[in-house]
């Protein structure tokens, strides 16, 4: 295609394009990725968490579609490794001479293995991706590690850590000691680090910074009893541009009347660790809420749905102020966070043109809401086994069965503590109209350990005791009625959720099974189309286009593979 | 110190704020408060102890700066995390009925289990209801948030190549695109599966367990367990 239009070129069309050329290289050095860039539908880079803003996962590339997908073929392969180098310090290096750069402010050394879990972005030809601690900069022509950047921590929980942020040459890591840190993107150097939370209160961070204008978006996690909040954070200083509780802090702030006492609502949890998606056009940035803390006890003070937790919210990006939410798990007593991502769809709905937002909920009902009010436009269970709940009530939101609780003689649940979905990102497709998730039938027994009425503390208080998995799913929901409309089952009795999906204009769905396998799927119907087994696949699937060739990536534990069509 | 400080703690402060200071009477839990979990050795607590917190009704307290210290060691004594261990436990499980569970035996087990066949003295087999409880759900379940799996009886599996013998194994894995058997000889067997090629069949000896975790009720379990414990 590039010759044709070469042979098709006028002198002046020539002459202008030798012009831009001669300025392109200078511009892209200045710009890195301009914000407005991540306002593009989701095509030849990566830019943000979910490839755009819509959280769709969706990429209009399709030079790899039905046709020609059993030609994919390995391009590279990268091992990566994290840590402190053996020379330690500032400048020392690691194979194949890239340079690890050493920040932090605690000693930790300590370093697990690698899981790759975050989002990678792809902006200029160059990878961006990060672990607990670990960031790296990565050519993504042939996976040659351009820098590495090591964080050393003062502890706390090292779960995971979803992906970095970009903004012009800037680069932002949440770490699991609550700093976020700015780095150089041409050399992994670090430009500075503000604390986002208090590591005393034992909140941790693993979400990755959404950023939107000149906003950096951060979210944390807490399993003791601390409130959850989202901030937004100045890009070139990281000062505080405003934070928004997902509680209430004190009397007569909004959801008081939804909790029995201030003390517990304002240690009442409602976490945000997961990206939420941005509508460009109304100003909201829309997310999910952690649940209410204590998750499984119910102290006086718990009386009520515990207003923000467990609930999709739309703040206006630009103040931090609650435009619209909707309650997912009211009350929730199964550490139902609401926090998979939101995404969003512009659609037709009963014969009209429709702006929504599509959520499935770990809880195991999804939601077809209104972007601009909130209103619930469908609810349905995309789980067999979901008996947590009576019911829907008269806005649709599940209604908790307290029988359902963790008791002393025991409940038998589902979901169970994974959920019937969790993180792993969903993704949709303007093709089908459908939704796709991971999903699982769990059955787990719920017992109540701590009878003081004044409950347990964070997760405390309850034993569960896994029983066994019905079956493990990708699922497809048509938004328009919540209804299945296939399911691929996983083959086998091992149930467990499998891993975050990728759609594309080439008509596929892709997505690791539970089997280590890297598959694609017929968007339509679940037909397998091609697969590779790399073992524990560990992210959800990206795709990008480089020198006119399309790129499928992947990572399974601490290696990343990179597919293409020669 | 621990111990000066607990005397002090208990002669100020546990009436409103519990004996453990998890709250009590108007107090709020201690354990979980930012100023506590910020202080190191008493200096965040001092102002408030000695000043008070009139707007929320806390008196100031009459304690020297090292008394405060020493009440400070002990309210940090205590463990503190997202997975706050369970002091007040209860005694047992065990609240269902007996008869009923006897009942519900005969309808749903006595099919396949008898309690002077296979079943015979299981009450006395486990020394904890919970892990009876979890083992009749679902023999190999009970263990931690994921199910299925190993610790039951096994899968196996029957493997149908379009031409060629019958192959019958213990699962060992699959997926959509492999099946692996363990064959009786102790060797691995592995097949690639090609959509219904070759036949699979898998052979679930707990399908029946499966099937009834969508029946039962919560009663149901607890009164089978009350009885199956008295199976001695």
């Amino acid at each position: 295609m590039r010759a044709e239009m070469r042979a098709a070129m006028r002198p002046e069309m020539m002459r202008a394009t030798k012009f831009l050329l001669a300025l392109a290289p200078a511009i892209v050095m200045a710009q890195g990725l301009d914000p407005a860039a991540i306002l593009k539908p989701l095509s030849d880079s990566w830019p943000t968490y979910s490839g755009d803003y819509s959280g769709m996962r969706y990429s209009r590339l399709t030079q790899i579609n039905q046709s020609n997908v059993k030609n994919l073929t390995l391009a590279w392969t990268s091992r990566m490794t994290g840590g402190a180098p053996a020379a330690g310090g500032f400048g020392g290096r690691v194979g194949g001479g890239a340079p690890t750069i050493v920040g932090g402010e605690g000693t930790g050394e300590a370093n697990g293995p690698i899981n790759i879990r975050a989002s990678i972005l792809q902006v200029n030809g160059t990878l961006y991706f990060s672990t607990p601690d670990n960031a790296w900069a990565v050519d993504a022509r042939d996976g040659h590690t351009l820098w590495h950047y090591f964080w050393k921590t003062k502890g706390g929980t090292h779960i995971g850590n979803r992906g970095l942020g970009m903004w012009h040459e800037n680069l932002y890591m949440e770490t699991p000691d609550d700093y976020l840190v700015c780095l150089d993107a041409k050399t992994g150097k670090e430009k500075w680090h503000v604390e986002i939370a208090n590591f005393n209160l034992q909140y941790f961070s693993t979400m990755a910074p959404i950023v939107v204008g000149n906003h950096i978006l951060v979210g944390t996690g807490d399993d003791l009893d601390e409130p959850g909040f989202l901030q937004s954070r100045d890009p070139e200083t990281g000062a505080l541009q405003w934070k928004w509780y997902s509680v209430p802090m004190k009397k007569g702030d909004p959801g008081m009347e939804t909790w029995g006492d201030v003390d517990t609502a304002s240690h009442g949890g409602g976490n945000v660790w997961i990206p939420g998606s941005y509508d460009p056009e109304n100003h909201l940035y829309i997310f999910g809420t952690g649940n209410p803390s204590p998750a499984y006890t119910n102290p006086p003070g718990r009386n009520g749905d515990n207003l923000y937790t467990c609930a999709i919210v739309a703040l206006n990006v630009d103040t931090g102020k609650l435009v619209w939410y909707y309650q997912t798990s009211p009350h929730d007593t199964h550490d139902s966070d609401s926090t998979e991502t939101p995404i969003l769809v512009d659609g037709q709905f009963n014969g009209k043109p429709r702006k929504m937002v599509l959520h499935a909920s770990r809880n195991g009902y999804y939601f077809t809401l209104d972007r601009l009010t909130g209103e619930r436009l469908v609810t349905s269970k995309f789980s067999d086994t979901v008996n947590w709940a009576k019911g829907l009530d008269e806005k649709g939101r599940p209604v908790r069965d307290p029988a359902k609780d963790s008791t002393v003689a025991g409940s038998l649940v589902s979901p169970n503590n994974g959920g019937a979905t969790n993180w792993q990102p969903p993704a949709f497709s303007p093709d089908t109209g459908l939704f796709y998730v991971p999903t699982n039938d769990a059955y787990a027994m719920y017992y109540l350990t701590e009878t003081d009425p004044r409950g347990a503390m964070g997760l405390g208080g309850k034993d569960e005791a896994g029983i066994t998995s019905m079956g493990a799913y990708l699922t497809a929901i048509d938004y328009k009625t919540g209804k299945t409309v296939w399911r691929h089952k996983y083959p086998g009795f091992g149930g467990n959720i499998g891993n975050g999906l990728l759609t594309t204009a080439g008509k596929l769905l892709f997505g690791g099974d539970l089997s280590g396998n890297l598959v694609a799927y017929d968007p339509a119907n679940g037909k397998i189309l091609w697969h590779t087994r790399l073992g524990n696949v560990s992210n959800a699937p990206e795709t990008y286009m480089l020198d006119g060739h399309q790129y499928l990536l992947v990572a399974a534990g601490d290696t990343m593979y990179a597919f293409t069509l020669y | 110190m621990v111990e000066r400080g607990k005397a002090l703690y208990g002669v100020n402060c546990s009436f409103c704020h519990g004996s453990d200071a998890r709250g009590g009477e108007g107090g709020p839990n201690l354990l979980r408060a930012q100023v506590v979990l910020d202080d190191q050795n008493g200096e965040l607590i001092l102002p408030i102890v000695q000043n008070g917190r009139p707007d929320r009704g806390m008196p100031p307290i009459n304690l020297t700066t090292a008394q405060v210290a020493d009440v400070a060691a002990f309210v940090h004594s205590f463990r503190v995390g997202g997975y706050d261990i369970s002091r007040m436990t209860p005694p047992t499980i065990l609240v269902g009925n007996a008869k009923a569970g006897e009942a519900y035996f005969k309808s749903a087990c006595a099919s396949c289990h008898s309690v002077t066949g296979d079943l015979k003295g299981i009450g006395a087999k486990y020394a904890d209801p919970k892990t009876l409880q979890n083992t009749m759900l679902l023999p190999g379940g009970g263990r931690g948030g994921r199910g299925g799996g190993g610790g039951g009886p096994v899968v196996t599996v029957s493997v149908t190549p379009a031409a060629g013998a019958k192959v019958d194994g213990r699962l060992v894995r699959i997926d959509d695109f492999i099946v692996t058997l363990a064959l009786a000889d102790g060797t691995q067997r592995t097949f690639r599966r090609d959509g219904d090629v070759p036949k699979v069949e898998l052979h679930d000896p707990l399908a029946k367990h499966r099937e009834l975790l969508g029946k039962y009720t919560d009663n149901d379990i607890h009164n089978l367990t009350a009885y199956l414990v008295t199976v001695k």
